[in-house]
């Protein structure tokens, strides 16, 4: 490595490939993009050290645009990828760029077992609730009732929520941002990336041509004070326009409450990412529009023994033990004989 | 063959044979695996040449006493070199009725039955399918049959140790190994350590197999019934330093040593699969050697976090049987796609689908010379004994990482899981395998991924090499650059440079070789776990007088370079396969010739005898 290049300090710009950027205009994926430009260049990476791994679908294109290290893998399987990789080189920063159909329907058991193993890598759900790349059928996380190509009378299929998967999976580190909040969603990557431990990000991203607006609830600059609720760790969970709302514990379950008229802000359940447990962060991966302010930030940030740190830790441990692998020493290991 | 001689340590005559094949079967809890396995040692330690043949139930514990549950293993041992566990059995134990009446077709006329008396009770005898006690009913005579009360012989043995009835009686198998020990003059001292060894931590249950194995040994040294004993010579093999080695053993110990001369750290990502997963086992092992063994969530996960893992630079095998490498087939695709060298091991089992998971099939040829979309040419080695195991396993790694491609070993439950004895090599001749990683850019050129060099290879560029960043994966590329492409030609020239690239490497693999004349009425023609039986017949059609050849082949995908003028220069080709023609059907496509076929799928091996007969009909 030139001592030149290793002391350029990188802007957003230096990790743009050279490649055209061919998502549809007006797609959340150009978002998504330039924040994580601006993420790596913040975080001082290195382009040689990063990787970028896909696996189908439009937001899987990712790695492309990138001027880093990257493979667009097969359908649902980078977590797979991933972790084969990080295994080996522990030193490189390693994201996954998923869908909501890639991740969560043929890529649901790599996902899981990703997280349980919360290997020091970033996961980046793209979340637009539709299948774009094969045009418009119904994904994973499409509601109930869902009209699309391929459910004209309505999905009939349970959605699944990305954030509780993760969080049942034991994550530690969940978190949540929304395409054009881009402040928002610079702060959650670098979160991520800044996390030791798999750190799973959901980010709802618009579909202008098959299931435009899914999000407009929470990007709706009229409403998303009221629907939509920014986590803070330490801080009540406070929302809406007028900072008036909040959420409070009423038994076991979550309610919306007025500040004032007797409840203060004591009252209302306080955000904390590092809780031992996951039922809080369970819980507030369940408030769902309408009923609910969703909420965005940082879910869950806790600290866990990584698996590539284990597994090479029981190498370095069977060195010491055993000393450096000698392949005479174990041929001739137990019974032999000679032929004179 | 025999001849008599009177020992001096023993009260019974010695007969020296050149050969016995021994067979021990039970119920899958008798520990017969045990008892093959401790024969087997014990015969490679006093020199004989060895093969051996477990074979076992898929079901962990059928119930107890059926046919379903009968567990064998079967040994044969010689003073000459040899390539089978032997076709038909000297000499068979059988620890119950049903596994007498699953095992008996294949003794020898007169040969030795040994049964555990105390088993045949009229419940047993029913399970079995036995309306009255064959051991009564003269059913036997045409053998030389010897019921001992193995059970109450051996509780008698191991009295005053304090165990239970269910503790005493789990001894039977030393109790039976120790006759057939006594019976073909085999010392006890290798099974008398392994007991040390193993049952350590637990002195009576060691002391009571001890005892077992001594009673059983003195029963056939005192006892009238048994007039002799038989040995079988040390065999003249090839001067050296040798182990019994089995197939799995040798695939990992392979993957050790490649590893080791590549300089390369090894990543095994795999998921449990009979009879695959002893080389995982294996592995697990061996972690000083710097091997990460990954147990993946499913097959998918194995194959692709290989794929992750060779991007990074390891070393990077997936091994599993038939149905995991289907799984696998859209992850190898990626492979061939991305050119990032790595191994598949497929220890072949019966099929289609779960099929016979304990028993052997060699079906998978074609689905891994043609079993994935597109046209996906990845170069197909198959390991051909045991022993064989090691050496195709540096050689497709050698290949690999030449030709920056995923490479198929095919072995199968019966190599994998036989034994032989192996010479043990000096890890300094193993051939040393070259690996080289492009070094970084720093002038501020473009890095070209797909740009090839004479063998059609591209490079291995790894991440955390400044200025290569590149981006690869499963849509097609444009040449030299990596960039995706939908150009029609280029595709069209992309599928060329890869199938070029294959078929190139037989320029890099040695000439097939013949065993037997160059031309003549007829040539055998095979590849993988069939050898030792075609070997076997080819040689013994030949000492009769036929003119006949033994070709069998390593290289499948692309076949050696040479192999159309050998096909073409005898009257005849026979292809014995255990599958339907799968051989044939890629001799056919790729030279044009008439063939006939000898196919066999019953999850067994071939023996001697069927090819033999073959040979004499085709000979006829």
């Amino acid at each position: 490595m030139s001592t030149e290049s290793a002391l350029k300090v990188l802007t957003p710009g230096d990790f743009a490939s050279d490649q055209d950027v061919r998502w549809c205009p007006g797609c959340g994926d150009y978002s998504i993009l330039a924040q994580m430009k601006k993420v790596l260049a913040g975080i001082g990476a290195v382009r040689e050290n990063t990787v970028f791994i896909s696996g189908i679908g439009c937001s899987s294109r990712f790695p492309y645009y990138v001027d880093t290290y990257g493979i667009h893998s097969i359908h649902g399987r980078a977590p797979a990828v991933a972790t084969g990789l990080k295994t080996v080189r522990p030193d490189l920063s390693v994201w996954v760029i998923t869908g909501d159909g890639d991740g969560l329907s043929i890529g649901g058991n790599h996902l899981m077992h990703a997280i349980r193993r919360n290997l020091d890598m970033n996961i980046i759900l793209f979340n637009n609730r539709i299948y774009g790349l094969t045009k418009g059928q119904y994904s994973p996380t499409s509601p109930l009732g869902k009209v699309t190509k391929s459910t004209p009378m309505g999905a009939i299929d349970n959605p699944l929520h990305p954030l509780s998967i993760a969080i049942g999976c034991e994550a530690t580190f969940v978190a949540r941002s929304i395409d054009v909040n881009i402040k928002h969603l610079e702060m959650v990557l670098h979160r991520a990336a800044e996390h030791r431990g798999t750190s799973f990000v959901e980010i709802y991203q618009n579909c202008n041509v098959f299931n435009d607006g899914a999000y407009n609830f929470a990007t709706d600059r009229e409403t998303k004070a009221d629907t939509t609720l920014e986590l803070e760790h330490g801080k009540p969970l406070i929302f809406g326009k007028d900072r008036n709302k909040g959420i409070r514990l009423h038994g076991m379950d979550p309610e919306v409450v007025e500040l004032g008229k007797g409840i203060s802000e004591d009252d209302l359940l306080f955000h904390d990412e590092k809780a031992p447990e996951p039922s809080l962060a369970y819980l507030l991966s369940r408030m769902r529009y309408p009923e609910f302010p969703e909420p965005i930030g940082v879910l869950r940030a806790v600290d866990a023994p990584r698996y590539e740190e284990m597994l090479n830790g029981q190498v370095a441990e069977a060195k010491k033990a055993r000393g450096e692998g000698d392949l005479d020493k174990l041929f001739n290991s137990g019974d032999t004989w000679t032929v004179a | 063959m025999a001849s008599t001689t009177t020992s001096v340590e023993t009260h019974k005559p010695i007969i020296e044979v050149h050969s016995a094949t021994v067979r021990f079967c039970g119920d899958s809890g008798d520990g017969m695996q045990l008892a093959g396995t401790q024969m087997t040692n014990t015969s490679a330690l006093i020199g004989n040449d060895i093969a051996t043949f477990p074979d076992f139930p898929a079901e962990i514990r059928a119930p107890r006493g059926t046919k379903a549950g009968v567990s064998g293993f079967q040994i044969h041992f010689a003073d000459t070199e040899i390539f089978t566990p032997g076709d038909r059995v000297d000499a068979l134990v059988a620890m119950n009725p049903a596994a007498l009446v699953t095992n008996l077709a294949d003794l020898i006329p007169g040969g030795i039955l040994i049964v555990n008396k105390d088993a045949f009770d009229e419940k047993s005898l029913k399970l079995a399918g036995y309306s009255g006690s064959p051991l009564e009913d003269g059913t036997l005579k045409a053998f030389q049959l010897f019921s001992v009360e193995m059970t109450r012989l051996t509780r008698l043995a191991v009295e005053g140790l304090g165990l239970s009835v269910k503790e005493a009686d789990r001894c039977r198998n030393f109790y039976a190994m120790g006759l057939a020990f006594w019976l073909y003059d085999r010392p006890l001292d290798t099974t008398l350590r392994y007991i040390d060894a193993k049952f350590g931590k637990r002195p009576d249950v060691a002391e009571a197999n001890r005892r077992a194995l001594h009673a059983g040994y003195n029963y056939g040294e005192t006892v009238e019934a048994f007039a002799s004993q038989f040995r079988v010579n040390p065999a003249k093999l090839t001067p050296g330093k040798y182990r019994n080695i089995t197939g799995n053993e040798a695939t990992a110990w392979g993957l050790l040593a490649a590893s080791k001369r590549s300089d390369c750290d090894l990543f095994y990502g795999t998921y449990p699969i009979t009879p695959a997963s002893d080389i995982l086992h294996e592995l697990a092992k061996h972690k000083n050697f710097g091997v990460r063994t990954f147990q993946a969530e499913d097959e998918i996960a194995a194959i692709t976090s290989v794929i992750g893992a060779a991007f990074a630079g390891a070393m990077s095998v997936t091994g599993s049987s038939g149905p995991g490498i289907a799984l696998k087939g859209e992850g190898i695709g990626l492979g061939v796609m991305t050119e990032l060298p790595m191994l598949v091991i497929n220890v072949q089992r019966g099929g289609p689908s779960t099929g016979l998971p304990t028993k052997t099939e060699q079906a998978d040829l074609l689905q891994a010379v043609c079993g994935r979309n597109g046209e996906c040419p990845a170069p197909v080695i198959a390991a051909r004994s045991p022993a064989d195991c090691f050496d195709v396993v540096l050689e497709a790694w050698r290949i690999a990482v030449r030709y920056m491609t995923p490479v198929f070993i095919l072995t199968d439950g019966y190599i994998a899981n036989g034994s032989e004895p192996w010479r043990i090599p000096e890890v300094d001749s193993l051939p040393s395998i070259t690996v080289t990683h492009p070094g970084p850019i720093t002038n501020g050129d473009k890095y070209l991924p797909y740009q090839r060099d004479e063998r059609l290879s591209r490079p291995w560029a790894v991440p955390g090499t400044a200025g290569l960043q590149h981006r690869i994966g499963g849509l097609e590329k444009q040449d030299i650059t990596g960039n995706v492409s939908y150009d029609p030609l280029n595709h069209e020239h992309m599928v060329h440079l890869r199938a070029n690239k294959v078929a190139g490497i037989a320029n890099d693999i040695p000439l097939q070789e013949v065993d037997g004349p160059e031309k003549g009425k007829l040539l055998v023609i095979g590849w993988g776990g069939t050898y030792g039986a075609l070997a076997t017949a080819v040689r013994k059609a030949r000492a009769a007088g036929g003119a006949v050849a033994h070709c069998h082949l390593r290289y499948l995908n692309p076949m050696p370079r040479n192999l159309g003028e050998i096909l073409k220069s005898y009257d005849k080709v026979l292809v014995p396969e255990l599958n339907l023609g799968q051989l044939r059907l890629l001799l056919q496509g790729t030279y044009g010739v008439e063939t006939v076929g000898l196919n066999k799928v019953q999850g067994k091996p071939f023996t001697v005898g069927e090819v033999e007969d073959k040979i004499k009909e085709l000979l006829a």
